[in-house]
């Protein structure tokens, strides 16, 4: 009894939960390789204590080289284009790329390969090709790493077509999601939270996957909707626990999914609290929040009793110093505030 | 290549207090004192200071992540860096940039980067402007080992090939970028030889010997400034220090740290000038205390200083935009200069 209760509630980082998700689908399917700078490290050396000498820059994919080998797990020269290319190709051809682009700032050097070749060749080509490819990256502020290293720019790759994205909050989500991104056929932006890694929740054992293009309600609530991506969505949590406090019943939807987007679990929380705070870590303009506010604009307004609030950073760069980064983030204060004005 | 006395002691100072400064920086990160990514350039100081000793206030560098070494060789001021890397009010960017994109315009030094190959082509861009408003100003672009693969530089190296840029490429060859050595990750193997393709001439050097250095970097600088186009230097050198700090570096072997430390450039360099008369012990001596005392100053300069304003979280976005529109949709949660 006592045996099974503990492995019902194993608890994993969210860094390991994806670390599982990529060995049981790598045993699960010979296709699945790893390609990305130093994702084991070392490569160079036949030296056995150099072995897998870092496992990714935050030690994600740690381990892996150990069970699939150097030729599945793939150290890559710093030539991103060259390398997520490379697996827009291989998946077009009978792989299953997982790449590694570090930080989803470094997106910049290699855009091409994922807007023009990899999310338009199935459209283009008439529906013969098949990009099963998952560019694994890193997002968010709060680790002082400054502009180019903090970027939660993932709607940017929402913006096309062709591409879903997905940014998991939990290490079970991220664990059920990246199997059900790697099995995907179409090219799946998988957005990892780097102040994420050392949060731990329950993780099944085994393989399960959630499926893409679902919402989950992390919290229920009846006085207000609180829609939340990723990292946002524990502050989303956090700031409902003091509403609570203050007798305001906030519910917490965790999108996971941007594209495709669960328009239907948003719009149901809607009609039921009548109030809607959007909160992202992203840059405000053209975002995943202004989406958010417009599919409550176009689908539910009759339901809305206040204003939308969307909780988001300015339209600045990610500042370096920890006072203006602090001041940068979306905080439990603010979303706290947003949901009390749509209270009035 | 001929070298003044009052060069010598410059460039054995910049040297010194390159290393002063990392060695600081390694203390107090280790002490938890310094947020973010950091990554030192002890070790590689010959470099630096070998291609900076030819440059006038008015040339150009592009650097790197690791681009302290690159500032100080520059020019850039030591209180204001060591403030930057704490975040502090005071520091070269206001703390905006931190350690990564330290920089100084004013000083010719157009930022350390935190784009693996994000320098080339800025560097391309600097030459041009010399080529065209007709200056004899030079750009000297520093990158690794492992930005040597980035298209980015490739493309750089061809556009300063077409146009006969005044550039002067310094690949930095420390024997690993991360923890990855040039063995795996180019082909060929020889980096130097690759942009002779690029139709330009191209020298690999001991980047740990300040004289072999200074004298390569003399004239690719004197070249470019003749108008005659780009040169191209892989200077093998080595990092003291893991990739970042926090790195337990698991990649290299001891024998072969120790076998780079014991052909330190500080240390060849005191020897070399030493043995060959051209400075003494004791003034060499005194500049170690003097760099010393200048590190110390910085870090107490930085440690009094304030943190930013949040209110600076809104500004220098643009030279001009609305700020009301700087963050849209909701009230700003910083006060908002008007
Ligand atoms: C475009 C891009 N890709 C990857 C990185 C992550 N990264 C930072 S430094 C580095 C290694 C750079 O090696 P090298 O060019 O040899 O410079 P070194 O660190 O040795 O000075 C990598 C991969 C980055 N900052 N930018
Ligand atoms: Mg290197």
């Amino acid at each position: 009894m006592t045996a099974m209760v503990e492995e019902a509630v194993r608890t994993l980082s969210y860094r390991e939960a994806i670390n599982e998700a990529l060995r049981l689908e790598m045993r699960r399917d010979p296709t699945v390789i790893l390609m990305g700078e130093d994702v084991t490290g070392a490569s160079h050396s036949e030296d056995e204590s150099h072995l897998d000498a870092w496992g990714g820059v935050l030690g994600v994919t740690k381990g892996l080289v150990h069970e699939f080998g150097r030729q599945r797990v793939r150290d890559t020269p710093i030539t991103e284009s060259g390398f997520v290319g490379a697996g827009v190709g291989a998946a077009a051809t009978g792989l299953r790329p997982v790449v590694e682009l570090m930080f989803i700032g470094f997106m910049g050097v290699c855009l091409d390969q994922i807007v023009n070749q990899a999310a338009k060749m199935r459209y283009m080509f008439g529906g013969k090709a098949r990009i099963p490819l998952v560019i694994r990256t890193m997002i968010g502020a709060g680790f002082r790493a400054a502009a180019q290293h903090s970027d939660s720019i993932y709607s940017t790759f929402v913006h096309f077509p062709g591409l879903k994205v997905v940014a998991p909050a939990t290490p079970a989500d991220a664990k059920g999601l990246l199997a059900a991104a790697i099995r995907d056929d179409d090219p799946v932006i998988f957005c990892e939270h780097k102040l994420l890694y050392d949060v731990k929740g329950p993780v099944p054992e085994g393989e399960y996957v959630i499926p893409l293009g679902q919402a989950e309600i992390k919290r229920e609530g009846g006085d207000v909707t609180i829609v939340a991506i990723s990292r946002m969505v524990l502050h989303a949590l956090a700031a409902a626990e003091r509403l609570a406090q203050q007798g305001i019943s906030a519910e917490v939807v965790d999108l996971r999914s941007l594209s495709p987007l669960d328009e239907t679990t948003v719009l149901e929380s809607i009609r039921k609290t009548g109030r809607l705070v959007v909160v992202d870590e992203d840059n405000p303009r053209c975002s995943v929040a202004t989406d958010i506010a417009t599919l409550a604009a176009t689908q539910a307004l009759e339901f809305l009793n206040a204003p939308v609030k969307l909780v988001t950073p300015p339209h600045t760069p990610v500042p370096f110093s920890p006072t203006l980064e602090d001041a940068y983030i979306p905080s439990p204060e603010r979303i706290v505030a947003a949901a009390r004005a749509t209270l009035g | 290549m001929e070298i003044s006395r009052d060069k010598l002691l410059w460039a054995y100072e910049r040297m010194r207090l390159i290393r002063e400064f990392e060695d600081r920086l390694h203390t107090d990160f280790a002490a938890g004192k310094i947020p973010g990514f950091v990554h030192l350039y002890a070790g590689e100081e010959a470099v630096a200071v070998g291609l900076c000793a030819h440059l006038r206030d008015n040339d150009f560098i592009t650097s790197t992540h690791r681009g302290h070494g690159h500032c100080i060789a520059k020019g850039v001021d030591l209180r204001e860096m060591m403030a930057e890397i704490y975040g502090k009010a005071t520091g070269a960017c206001k703390g905006k940039g931190g350690s990564m994109h330290i920089a100084d315009v004013n000083k010719g030094m157009l930022g350390a980067n935190g784009i693996v190959g994000g320098g080339p082509p800025l560097a391309c861009g600097a030459g041009l402007t010399a080529k065209l408003k007709g200056t004899d100003q030079v750009t000297v672009c520093f990158f690794g080992d492992g930005a040597s693969n980035q298209g980015t530089t490739f493309e750089g190296l061809n556009l300063a090939g077409i146009w006969k840029l005044p550039v002067v490429f310094v690949c930095e060859n420390n024997g690993y970028a991360e923890t990855t050595s040039p063995q795996y990750s180019v082909a060929g193997q020889d980096i130097a030889a690759r942009a002779r393709g690029f139709g330009m001439p191209s020298i690999a050097i001991d980047g740990l010997d300040f004289f072999a250095v200074y004298e390569a970097a003399g004239e690719a600088i004197a070249r470019a400034r003749r108008g005659e186009g780009p040169t191209f230097i892989e200077a093998q050198t080595y990092r003291y220090y893991g990739h970042f700090e926090g790195d337990s570096v698991r990649y290299r072997n001891r024998e072969e740290e120790e076998h780079y430390r014991s052909r330190d450039c500080l240390y060849r360099f005191r020897q070399t000038a030493t043995a060959q008369g051209l400075l003494t012990e004791a003034e060499l001596d005194a500049i170690d205390a003097r760099a010393r005392a200048a590190i110390n100053e910085a870090s107490q300069f930085a440690a009094d200083s304030p943190m930013p304003d949040p209110a600076e979280l809104l500004t220098d976005v643009y030279v001009d935009y609305p700020m009301a529109a700087l963050w849209p949709f909701q009230e700003p949660a910083v006060p908002v200069y008007r």
